[in-house]
């Protein structure tokens, strides 16, 4: 009998290091000492349950969610889609995926954003949703501008959305941001070079997905993610006490 | 050639960046949006136990305050039993024991109320003393980091703790445990989180 028990080690040489200088920031937020590595317990195998009372299907359509009645936000439709998966391949059903972006002119809707590009009325900027039994999810939304930040004088930030995804444990948390394939300022931007490995980075691109447009209406993009993957254990290297 | 091996990859980090309460707290981004938003009410009003207040501040490696941090909080309720199909048991109606926080933009104070959570099994069939899981992002942060509340007001459980026993200095155990204190009659826990520095904070990787 096979049984779930502890999840994969999490690969940190794909993910950034703490400290990445070229992004400013980090310096003085990143900590010094080494992480210390916990084998799990049930305080990092069991995470949160969210269900369809949580949430509406209408938080999904960033075009509407935030939009008076008869009017939509600006800038190229798109649909964001793609399946939620580990490591193993295998779908993650009804969790939670939250998204926020910059509107179509590179401007977020916070007290914090001053950039000169407008506000649109229509657009808040966030969505969520739960993925389906096969771990699929969906959002409808406008491609967010591209926008500059203060790290050097002249950075910009890719066109991107930032994604917030649980899997079934806490140790699978994960916060990452989609880029879009063809932008010429991937390669430019102190974030993503803080992924140290080039095949990582591509991960983090949603390929243009035609198959998946709505002709005359919906440009699309594909952007799956992976979660932790978890052992299928004997018995005799189970996670015991749990 | 040996045949290969078919696993993906887990998907890289990036930082939440300075806007994460659009996406996970819009109504601190200054807009109302949703019917609801998630984690507001981490025991809910069955719970048993002591109903406690945990506040705190996150400071970076010059000692001042993270304004634009968001922690999110795991915890099990006072049985030891996390609301989960594999936490141990069950728990009351309307505990989740899962929290989001963020800090005052102007003090980077915060603070949530919940109940204490009782001691849970550990590996091997250890007891954990009661603690609570903690999960930090914001802009500078590459990737979240994983930390533990523990209470100062359980010495004994403490010292038998598995985890605080795995590290191995001594003195910066002591960066896990939360400052015991009263206010209008109601248990406060003082939990300052150091991301860098002298006595910089105990992170994990779980
Ligand atoms: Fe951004």
């Amino acid at each position: 009998m096979l049984k779930p028990g502890e999840f994969y080690q999490r690969n940190r040489e794909r993910h950034p290091p703490a400290l990445t200088r070229d992004y400013k920031t980090s310096v003085s937020r990143s900590p010094q000492y080494s992480l210390i590595s916990l084998q799990n317990s049930v305080s990092e195998t069991t995470g949160p349950v969210f269900g369809h009372n949580d949430i509406d299907p209408m938080d999904r359509d960033l075009i509407y969610n935030y939009a008076q009645s008869g009017e939509s936000a600006i800038g190229e439709r798109i649909i964001l889609h793609g399946r939620i998966l580990d490591e193993n391949a295998r779908p993650i059903p009804n969790t939670l995926v939250e998204i926020w972006q910059a509107n179509a002119g590179g401007r977020y809707r916070h007290k914090k954003d001053t950039y000169l590009a407008p506000i649109d009325p229509n657009f808040g900027g966030c969505g969520r949703t739960l993925t389906d039994e096969n771990g699929y999810y969906y959002f409808r939304t406008v491609k967010p501008g591209a926008y500059p930040w203060r790290n050097w004088v002249n950075n910009w930030r890719p066109a991107h959305v930032h994604m917030s995804i649980f899997g079934t444990a806490f140790c699978q948390r994960l916060i990452t941001q989609c880029y879009f394939e063809g932008d010429p300022l991937i390669p430019e931007c102190p974030i993503v070079k803080t992924i140290p490995d080039p095949e990582a980075i591509e991960q983090l691109i949603a390929k243009l997905d035609m198959n998946a447009t709505i002709p005359l209406d919906t440009i699309a993009y594909k952007f799956d993610v992976v979660l932790r993957g978890r052992r299928s254990t004997l018995f005799e290297n189970r996670l015991e006490g749990n | 050639m040996p045949q290969k091996l078919h696993y993906l990859a887990e998907t890289p980090s990036q930082t939440a960046g300075p806007y994460v309460h659009i996406g996970l707290a819009p109504g601190a981004a200054g807009f109302d949006i949703y019917r609801q938003e998630l984690g507001w009410d981490i025991a809910g009003p069955d719970a048993k136990g002591e109903r406690i207040r945990v506040e705190g501040i996150v400071m970076d490696g010059t000692g001042s305050p993270v304004k634009d941090v968001m922690l999110e909080v795991w915890q099990a309720n006072a049985d030891g039993f996390y609301a989960h199909p594999e936490g141990g048991g069950d728990v009351e109606d309307g505990f989740s024991g899962w929290g989001r926080v963020i800090t005052d933009f102007e003090t980077g104070e915060w603070g949530f109320d919940t109940v204490k959570p009782g001691p849970t099994t550990g590996r091997d069939s250890t007891r954990q003393a009661p603690h609570l899981n903690f999960w930090i992002v914001a802009r500078g942060i590459n990737i979240g980091l994983n930390t533990r509340l523990y209470f100062e007001d359980e010495p004994e459980a403490n010292a038998k703790d598995p985890v605080l026993n795995l590290i191995e200095w001594e003195r910066r155990r002591a960066t896990l445990l939360a400052k015991k204190s009263e206010r209008d009659g109601k248990t406060v826990y003082r939990f300052d989180i150091k991301l860098q520095g002298e006595d910089e904070t105990v992170f994990f990787d779980v």
